[in-house]
């Protein structure tokens, strides 16, 4: 039987390999898009999971809010990509350090 | 089913999302010779919005769609200084953006959505509208960011204010997730704000409930930019175009402040035992961080943004002190901060023409031979950041200072205080160079002939002496609204 923690126990690791591969990943920026994506279905997962064993029906639509912005958030982040391949001809991270201070 | 009492509730929301697509619409149709009205149009709209918050503001709390959006007086203050420095941001920015041939529509309306998505944060009454208010103010800020398409620096400024502000969110809704699980073990799940203030006393999980409060915490201190979460803050602020810059660090902030009380005093009021000593240590952090190392500045922009980092600081000292004291104290700094930094930023943006963005300090270099009461007018903003008597900022941080040592935090206000005198470095340097430096070999010192500019940005400055001097009706208006 799936009980709840075991939800909760597969939200953290998404969640953990999500802030892992915004902080580890050296290479390429849309990585760090798809990492943005995992965390927030990470987050989800947590919703679900609480509102099916709780039997609350406002996580789930809380769910559906997050779904959009998710999607909404994506759109940016891949335009603001182009922006940045079409300026500098790279989306390397490394390439990424015109500014310090 | 909205009642007709949920729609008048929300009516300047309402208006305002009616109003921004309008303006979307005009920059569509309107010919290329109309399309300047744009701008007087949108301040309009901004100052009605205004009216409409104020004229409608009922006595008692109102609340609407069953407690979803929460319409309070703390709301009502939040409101009328985000609409109202918005609307100076448009009269700041009109000259900067035909210069940059950056004029347009998109402008107004994205900034226009970012104060909807500010006024609605402010508002919420629930963990959805919270969320939902955040999002449409960032998603707006991140384009505004990256407005200037083709330069070098917007579009890296805005990809790193993308995923660090993301990895935020994500962290802030992990948290909620985590309290609304903790509020369902032993009660009824929710995510009402009102209800999970109570939560901790019958949850079989505190553990759970403690866990998302630090999460949450996560969350909130990026959106303040307090250390150690303020990275992004000086790199948004140096590559955002200035207009941006300032909307960024003055309506922004007064948005992270409405987002800082909601989740805590008002959702996990009963944990404020847990919550002090991290926005203790947080204001720490933050005091320290930024006040030293906006000491190596060059960049104006980016001493800017470490300031910003250490007024934050200040104002979670308010915070920390969990009483209705110390979050009026709060408000009142961080409106008067929002107004500093609008006037700090006002006058580089006089200053900027094009190909010139005057934004290194040794650019105002002798700017009082050159322009006398531009000068004057800087030195105001940085007298009033620096926190000299008599100016608004004085008084800002005195009632902070005041409000931490009522709360038993004297060592805090210790820490704020010494920081404070190390801040007065920085500030006095941008003066030097103003006053006792000689211009640099060539400089060429050109002020914007704009007159709604020049107006504008003397009231506005002027404005940081007056309220200094006259500062009761404001606070007392603060005060009022926490019920002190």
């Amino acid at each position: 039987m799936i009980s709840l923690a075991h939800y909760i126990v597969l939200g953290a690791v998404l969640f953990c390999i999500a802030v892992a591969g915004l902080f580890i990943n050296r290479k390429n920026v849309i990585v760090l898009l798809m990492s943005i994506e995992l965390m927030l279905l990470a987050v989800n997962m947590n919703f679900v999971a609480f509102s099916r064993f709780l039997g609350d029906v406002s996580g789930q639509v809380f769910v559906f809010f997050i779904l959009t912005v998710a999607a909404a958030e994506a759109a940016v982040g891949l335009a603001i990509l182009v922006l940045l391949f079409r300026t500098r001809s790279t989306i390397n991270i490394a390439d990424i350090d015109s500014m310090k201070g | 089913m909205p009642t007709l009492y949920d729609i008048l509730t929300l009516l300047p929301e309402l208006y305002l999302v009616a109003a921004v697509c309008l303006i979307l619409l005009l920059d569509a149709f309107m010919k290329p010779a109309q399309r300047p009205q744009l701008h007087w149009i949108s301040i309009v709209v901004l100052l009605v919005a205004i009216y409409l918050v104020v004229a409608g503001q009922p006595e008692q709390t109102a609340t609407a769609f069953n407690g979803m959006f929460v319409r309070d007086h703390v709301a009502e203050i939040l409101k009328v200084f985000a609409l109202g420095i918005t609307a100076v941001v448009f009269v700041y920015a009109r000259p900067y953006m035909i210069d940059r041939k950056l004029f347009g529509g998109e402008f107004y309306a994205l900034m226009i959505f970012a104060v909807l998505g500010v006024m609605v944060m402010v508002s919420a009454g629930n963990l959805v509208t919270i969320y939902l208010g955040l999002a449409l103010l960032s998603l707006s800020s991140y384009a505004l960011v990256a407005l200037n398409r083709d330069a070098r620096l917007p579009p890296e400024a805005a990809i790193k204010y993308f995923v660090l502000s993301a990895l935020a969110g994500g962290m802030l809704l992990y948290g909620m997730s985590m309290v609304y699980g903790a509020s369902g073990m032993g009660g009824t799940p929710t995510l009402d704000l009102a209800q999970l203030h109570g939560v901790m006393a019958y949850t079989t999980a505190p553990k759970l409930l403690l866990l998302g409060l630090i999460f949450m915490l996560v969350g909130i201190g990026f959106e303040l930019g307090v250390a150690p979460f303020h990275m992004w803050l000086p790199d948004v602020y140096h590559g955002a175009p200035t207009p941006v810059t300032t909307f960024i660090g003055a309506v922004s902030k007064l948005a992270a402040f409405g987002l800082a009380w909601r989740l805590l005093e008002v959702g996990m009021g009963d944990l404020s035992r847990y919550w002090q000593p991290m926005l203790a240590a947080l204001a720490t952090a933050s005091l320290v961080i930024g006040n030293l190392v906006a000491i190596v500045q060059t960049n104006f922009k980016r001493m800017m943004a470490y300031s910003t980092i250490s007024h934050m600081g200040y104002v979670l000292l308010g915070l920390s002190a969990a009483t209705p004291e110390g979050y009026s104290a709060a408000l009142f700094y961080v409106i008067c901060y929002a107004l500093m930094s609008a006037a700090a930023f006002g006058v580089m943006l006089v200053l900027a023409r094009a190909g010139f963005e005057c934004e290194e300090i040794s650019d105002f270099k002798g700017l009082n031979q050159k322009a006398p009461w531009m000068a004057f007018l800087m030195l105001l903003a940085m007298f009033s950041l620096a926190g000299v008597p008599p100016l608004f900022g004085f008084w800002a941080k005195v009632l902070v200072l005041e409000a931490a040592i009522h709360a038993d935090m004297l060592w805090l206000a210790i820490v704020g205080v010494v920081t404070a005198f190390i801040g007065l470095y920085y500030y006095l340097y941008v003066i030097k160079a103003m006053y006792f430096d000689a211009p640099e070999e060539g400089a060429v010192v050109e002020v914007k002939t704009d007159t709604s500019l020049r107006v504008v940005l003397s009231v506005n400055a002027l404005a940081l002496l007056a309220l200094g001097l006259y500062w009761g009706p404001l606070l007392a208006w603060c005060q009022r609204a926490f019920g002190v």
